[in-house]
């Protein structure tokens, strides 16, 4: 089929015929997964890590997250890096929502997705039960190559590549249905 | 300030331009890690193919994070699985919960559980997290979802790392 034709064509019959939602589906997948704008959300040192990841020696623009938003409206992943208090959830959720809408979150160390060794009253003992998690990085802190090795993972997930232990396969996006 | 200065400071970017980029290009090329980096886990052997666990739990009572959980049988005389009387029948560890600190391979009596260098252990599901004893003794390589990958891809796993010799791995070859 020409692209001629393609344009000539309703949207209502491409969508039928599965054109709009595959084909497209999987170039917008591609163009997403390699601009990853990362929200600025460094709690404790692993935030260290974090920065190191972006600098010459990891360059994690050759991936296209590298430019840190300071706003997270403009942002597409956040990267908890760090220990998450209770006091500090409430501000985390906030910064979540107010990010545009496909939106992923990489969970970045112990203490992030666990609570780590602080198993007390004070941390929140895994960030998803505050926002849906979608990486998980173990590491104490992680290495800047593990974070580097994260984002390549949220770009299969993104992709639509990522499946689980028992096989069944990942959402790209967790609110699809939202 | 004179135009002298900044054709000194040009003169720096300038001569970068010419250098060799510092950028380890991680994914294509192996990471270097020091020796003493401590990744993911290993259960080692003796060299007789016996494991050297012997199920004694001192590193689960080590462990500041509480994330290893070991539960021991007794050894069968005929088919011995380590040297001792009895033998760990399932070791897990959280790899969430761990803190990669090493007091484990500080605890251990017979040197079974050492700190390795893989570190590519990312993963999307809080419950892939549990390592077991079929993912951690010798032998095997690569993250859970590295060799679920592999598997599903058909190919070798390929751990993204080179690294130097380290006495208390003995066994484990990147």
């Amino acid at each position: 089929m020409g692209l001629r034709d393609l344009f000539e064509r309703d949207v209502q019959e491409l969508e039928q015929e599965g054109i709009l939602f595959s084909t497209l589906g999987k170039l917008v997948a591609w163009g997403r997964s390699n601009s990853l704008w990362p929200a600025t959300f460094g709690l404790a040192c692993c935030a260290i890590e974090m920065m190191q990841s972006t600098n010459a020696r990891n360059d994690l623009a050759r991936f296209g997250s590298e430019v840190f938003r300071a706003s997270p409206r403009q942002a597409d992943v956040m990267i908890v890096a760090g220990r998450l208090s209770k006091k500090m959830a409430p501000v985390m959720r906030r910064v979540y929502e107010q990010m545009p809408d496909p939106k992923w979150v990489i969970s970045m160390g112990a203490c992030a997705s666990s609570g780590g060794m602080f198993n007390n009253y004070a941390i929140v003992q895994n960030v998803n039960s505050v926002v849906p998690v979608d990486i998980y990085v173990p590491g104490c802190p992680p290495r800047p190559e593990a974070l580097v090795y994260a984002v390549m993972q949220l770009q299969k997930k993104v992709r639509g590549e990522a499946f689980d232990q028992r096989g069944v396969e990942l959402p790209m996006v967790e609110g699809w249905a939202r | 300030m004179s135009v002298l200065d900044i054709a000194k400071g040009m003169g720096v970017t300038l001569g970068h331009l010419f250098k060799r980029p510092v950028t380890v290009r991680y994914p294509e090329q192996p990471v270097d890690v020091k020796p003493r980096f401590r990744g993911r886990h290993h259960l080692l052997r003796h060299p007789s193919g016996l494991e050297k666990c012997i199920g004694c739990s001192l590193c689960a009572a080590a462990c500041p994070a509480y994330a290893i959980y070991v539960e021991a049988a007794e050894n069968d005389p005929d088919d011995p699985v380590s040297p001792g009387e009895r033998y760990a029948s399932i070791y897990e560890i959280n790899m969430l919960r761990c803190i990669f600190c090493g007091m484990c391979e500080e605890a251990c009596p017979t040197g079974a559980i050492v700190l390795g260098h893989e570190f590519e252990l990312a993963d999307f599901v809080y419950q892939d997290f549990t390592y077991g004893k079929d993912d951690m003794l010798v032998g095997v390589m690569g993250s859970k979802w590295q060799r679920r990958e592999a598997t599903q891809k058909g190919r070798d796993v390929r751990v993204g790392l080179s690294s130097g010799p380290r006495p208390e791995l003995e066994g484990v070859d990147y």
